[in-house]
């Protein structure tokens, strides 16, 4: 069963992978690319991680997809494009061996580490792999919230829930990446509000919308 | 239960087909498209090893990745757009007039 659906969502992936980089119009590779990442969330879920196959979709297909297809639409480049050209002579075979490249020396490793078991009883975390493939509700939560509603949690018949477990990573131990991530936000809807609102010729800098234009998606 | 193997396998599929892609498009946006193709590989093999040695870490390292990614395409596309604004339909060749 979970191998069939390892097999129908990696088909999806790579179909989806391709059709990013085949299609001639931006909006069908906007539409493929919520393929891949769709067949992304769902290899998530089957990899116990739900909390990130929930967001996937959600910030993903959502927000960053609807982004992409805001910005065709407003820049009016949803023509296709002449792909048979090819601008930079020997570019495409170049961009492919490279391509081959990457794959081959990835899959290569891939082999190599997977021959050798990737798990072991001294993996970095200094937990036993006895417990894989599940998480190990008890030692997932840091140390620290032992004997909290965590530990007692333990011990009850609900297993701590994935979100439960993530949330108290990003609370403890990576808090301050939290925040910093905040920081990074602000900064980044800061600058695309600067960097996106028109400009008066004149120099003043009163935003102006040009009446062609669509509202402000940006 | 599907070996990690697997899953790196095709986390570096997707991110060799998004390199090609990345050096093969001239449309700014689909390049764009293709970062968030090799993005998600990543993404793909973080949460494989996470599993694997099972540490949360890899799950909390893509959940970063996921806010960095989307302040990254709220950038690129605002350069996008007031790029586009002065030259309509403007490709990764022509910014190249953007050097001194």
């Amino acid at each position: 069963m979970e191998i069939a659906v390892f097999a129908v969502c990696a088909a999806i992936v790579i179909g989806g992978a391709l059709g990013v980089i085949v299609t001639r119009h931006p909006v069908h590779a906007a539409l493929s690319l919520v393929a891949t990442l769709f067949g992304i969330a769902v290899l998530f879920l089957t990899l116990d991680a739900q909390f990130l196959a929930a967001v996937q979709v959600i910030v993903y297909a959502g927000a960053i997809v609807v982004l992409f297809l805001f910005v065709i639409m407003l820049l009016g480049v949803d023509r296709a494009e002449n792909l048979r050209t090819e601008p930079l002579g020997g570019q495409r075979p170049m961009a492919a061996g490279l391509g081959v490249a990457v794959l081959v020396l990835a899959l290569l490793f891939t082999i190599a580490a997977s021959s050798g078991g990737f798990s072991g009883d001294t993996v970095a975390t200094g937990r036993p792999a006895a417990v894989a493939p599940e998480f190990d509700s008890c030692t997932a939560v840091p140390k620290a919230f032992e004997g909290t509603g965590a530990a007692i949690a333990c011990d009850g018949p609900e297993p701590i829930s994935n979100i439960r477990q993530v949330a108290w990573w990003v609370f403890t131990d990576y808090v301050w990446a939290f925040q910093l991530t905040g920081l990074l936000l602000t900064v980044a809807v800061v600058g695309a509000v600067v960097l996106a609102r028109q400009r008066r010729p004149d120099g003043d800098e009163t935003p102006e919308p040009a009446p062609e234009s669509a509202p402000e998606a940006v | 239960m599907v070996g990690t193997g697997w899953y790196l396998a095709l986390a570096a599929v997707v991110f060799a087909l998004g390199a090609v892609g990345l050096l093969v498009r001239r449309n700014p946006l689909i390049m764009f498209m293709c970062v968030e193709l090799m993005l998600n590989a990543v993404n793909l093999t973080f949460v494989a090893f996470g599993r694997d040695l099972t540490d949360l870490g890899g799950q909390v390292s893509v959940f970063f990745v996921l806010v960095v990614a989307a302040a990254e395409v709220v950038v690129g596309l605002a350069i996008v757009v007031a790029i586009m604004r002065r030259r309509t339909g403007a490709t990764a060749d022509d910014v190249s007039v953007l050097r001194g």
